[in-house]
């Protein structure tokens, strides 16, 4: 048989979590998938492809990380079934590789006690050798490998070393072929678990010299961020800061996005005559898509420090600081890293809840998890704070824009808690699954990985941009000029238009909450997703002629009122807006229960909020 | 001291101590930051329904998270509410872990 017509050989990465499967699978691939140093960041299988000198192709399989085979958890489940060969569809993977942290054996190599018993061929990859060597860690490859019966590779993940090396030694398994025996693997039992720990020890002392110089740094550092007062002091002010730094930081280049839509907007005002297409430029264009991408640098800010805090392993610390309060309101510690995740996105976090075992406080987690504020709110929370709060210092330091920013982030955090504890109390008593996590080592964040990292998080929102916003705004700058004003008409032309009479049709019903007409319009299309309230009340001010390109925050600021601005942040706080979370839920779930209970509850909230907060406001004078 | 005797040492953990047998014996649950020693013995916990899985589980967990007879422990952290949750080096791993979850954990603590 010619080598053009073998299959490709299939190759899966199994390992504990946070060993750097996922960098390996990187580099291996070319892949870009998430890489952070905290236990559980992949939660569903991968696949990517190599090509190896000869030709040959070679498919990979990243998967979650586990400390067994005995799954437990939706994530560790796709492990399993993938190593079995249990997925529908597929079967089990020619060639294993183990990774392992260099620097943390003992686990893996019970691990790889029971990954022996699948009869698979086997690689074993040590990775983070950069810093086994650092540390002075001295492991007898040679011995190990005899005792393991594997070969063993050395790798650097992060700085694709060892990467051939590893290549060529899958691809010799992959063409020996017969070594494949029947798995006799079985869910070990205490007994056998401990036999396999206390063989794992043996083949440790054997082969492994404890190192030279081992981490002290990690213990000094967690001596002050795990502390029981200066650790929640520090965690507070690096999540103040971070909100601040989201207003202060991101302000030049915000304004200089501005300026360049509202320079754009002039050229074309000055060189198009008045037209259906220069309205569609100006106004669903640049007032409406531009209003939006300006505020690429805010997310790229919040980015910033959220992978930063990733990278360095702070989140598990997070977790640990947080836990007996998540605990409090009847979250699993395990719904930390989720509920995180989904300040950037609902979507991530709700998929990232897979690490969690037990059913209710998986499904507990989920539905309060779009409630913590996802990085679509901040095009709304930045606008409509610009608009009404004033740009002044408070004692001093502090930014009162940032710090209201900070309050509206609290309050996603706070109901969140609230809704989880009251779902616990009411439908689902019980107690709360076990919760054991690994601390990693503090890592430097690696530069390279933070500016990628960062570069695909801002092509995502932009990609939003072209891919949703563009499209509904075209639908609604449509809606806002057709039909055109009877002859003779006084009302500026987006009264007599069809986005016109659809919002004062359904007004009314927002008028208790204080929305106006304007806000109802752009509630609808932002169903699809939240930032797009932002490009319709841009669209929609333009076409109403109330706003120049670029200057929507001065015009709201004109027409709303206080009452009606602080009214659509409370909004939007629970507001459920967001159709592929409601899909993602589905999916997660299995069931359209879920996504309607999670809606209906978010409106309830959503209008509840608004109206206390209209009137409140009103009532004080605000309106 | 925790009374021993009261509860039965259950028959399939092997407990190896080097360390003299006149240190302290207690519940993982109860040690405090800085104090270390020896894993003595895991047991499948007494409380079946606290931890949402049966104590069988909860006790291969702690298994596999390296929890064994023989470990060497240290007490590290504990949380600002109620000293929970806490945070141990174990060999040469820290773990973040409840101490409800870590009542079936006796450790012998070294003398001072
Ligand atoms: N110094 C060093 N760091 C590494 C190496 N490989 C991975 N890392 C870092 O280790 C951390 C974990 O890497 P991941 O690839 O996310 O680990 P994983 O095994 O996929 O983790 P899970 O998906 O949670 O199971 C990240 O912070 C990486 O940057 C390496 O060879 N050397
Ligand atoms: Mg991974």
């Amino acid at each position: 048989m010619s080598e053009a017509v073998l299959p490709p050989a299939r190759v899966a990465l199994v390992g504990n979590p946070n060993s750097g499967k996922t960098a390996l699978f990187n580099a291996l691939t070319g892949a870009r998938q998430k890489v952070a140093n905290y236990a559980g960041v992949t939660v569903e299988r991968k696949e990517g492809q190599l090509t190896t000198p000869d030709g040959r192709t070679i498919s990979v399989l990243d998967l979650p990380g586990t400390y067994s085979l005995r799954a437990r958890s939706p994530d560790e489940v796709v492990t399993r079934d993938a190593v079995l060969g249990k997925l529908a569809g597929e079967q089990a993977p020619d060639v294993l590789v183990a990774v392992a942290d260099a620097t943390n054996l003992r686990l893996v190599l019970r691990l790889i006690l029971e990954l022996k018993a699948v009869g698979r061929p086997m690689v074993l990859a040590l990775n983070m050798y950069d810093i086994a060597q650092r540390q002075g860690l001295r492991i007898d490859l040679e011995g190990l490998s005899r005792e393991l019966d594997c070969p063993i590779v050395t790798t650097v993940a992060t700085r694709k070393r060892g990467i051939e090396d590893l290549v060529a030694q899958v691809d010799a398994l992959a063409r020996s072929g017969a070594l494949v025996a029947d798995s006799t693997w079985r869910e070990p039992d205490a007994a056998q678990i401990r036999l396999a720990h206390r063989e794992a020890q043996r083949i440790l002392k054997a082969y492994v010299r404890p190192p030279e110089h081992p981490d002290t740094l990690t213990g000094k550092i967690d001596a002050v961020l795990l502390h029981p007062v200066a650790g929640l002091a520090i965690l507070l002010s690096v999540l103040f800061l971070m909100f601040q730094a989201v207003f202060t930081w991101a302000e030049l280049p915000k304004d200089a996005i501005d300026h360049g839509f509202q320079a754009l907007g002039g050229l074309i005002a000055s060189n198009l005559p008045p037209s259906l297409l220069r309205g569609f430029l100006t106004d669903g264009l640049i007032s409406g898509v531009g209003s939006v991408l300006v505020f690429l640098p805010q997310i790229l800010v919040l980015f910033l420090f959220i992978i930063l805090l990733e990278d360095f392993g702070y989140m598990a610390r997070a977790a640990f600081l947080m836990d007996r309060i998540m605990g409090g309101a009847g979250l699993h510690g395990r719904a930390f890293i989720p509920l995180l995740s989904s300040f950037a996105c609902a979507i991530p976090g709700i998929m990232a809840t897979r690490v969690i075992d037990n059913k209710r406080d998986r499904l507990t987690t989920i539905l309060v998890a779009p409630l913590m504020t996802c990085s679509a709110r901040i095009p709304v929370y930045t606008l409509i704070i610009s608009a009404f709060i004033p740009n002044r210092s408070v004692w001093g330091v502090m930014n009162l824009q940032g710090l209201v920013m900070f309050g509206l982030y609290a309050a996603g955090i706070i109901s969140a808690l609230g809704v989880s504890f009251v779902t616990r109390r009411l439908f689902w008593r019980g107690a709360v699954e076990p919760f054991l996590m690994e601390l990693p080592t503090y890592k430097l964040p690696d530069p390279e990985n933070v500016l990628r990292s960062l570069y695909i998080r801002g092509k995502i929102f932009v990609s939003r941009a072209g891919r949703i916003i563009l499209p509904l705004m075209i639908v609604v700058w449509f809606l806002a000029n057709f039909p055109g004003p009877p002859r003779g008409a006084t009302d500026p032309a987006i009264n007599y238009s069809l986005a016109g009479l659809i919002g004062h049709w359904l007004q009314p019903g927002l008028a208790p909450i204080g929305f106006n007409w304007q806000m109802t319009v752009a509630l609808i299309p932002g169903f699809a997703a939240r930032e797009v309230a932002v490009a319709v009340l841009g669209t929609v001010y333009a076409v109403g002629g109330q706003a120049s390109p670029g200057a929507l925050a001065t015009s709201l600021a004109h027409h709303w009122s206080i009452a009606t601005g602080l009214a659509f942040l409370a909004w939007y706080i629970f507001a459920p807006q967001c159709v592929s979370t409601l899909g993602v839920i589905k999916r997660e779930t299995n069931s359209w229960k879920w996504p309607l209970i999670a809606f209906g509850y978010m409106t309830a909230l959503a209008y509840l909020a608004a109206f206390a907060t209209y009137q409140i406001a009103r009532a004080s004078g605000l309106g | 001291m925790h009374d021993m005797l009261a509860e039965p040492m259950s028959s399939d953990a092997v407990v190896q101590m080097d360390e003299p047998a006149d240190g302290r014996l207690v519940r993982l649950s109860q040690a405090r930051p800085g104090e270390r020693g020896v894993i003595a013995e895991v047991r499948a916990g007494s409380h079946a329904d606290d931890h949402g899985v049966g104590v069988d589980e909860l006790h291969r967990r702690l298994l596999e998270f390296g929890f064994v007879e023989g470990a060497v422990i240290e007490i590290l952290h504990e949380g600002a509410i109620r000293r929970d949750p806490i945070a141990v080096r174990l060999d040469d791993m820290r773990i973040a872990l409840r101490r409800r979850d870590a009542e079936g954990i006796w450790v012998l603590l070294d003398v001072p």
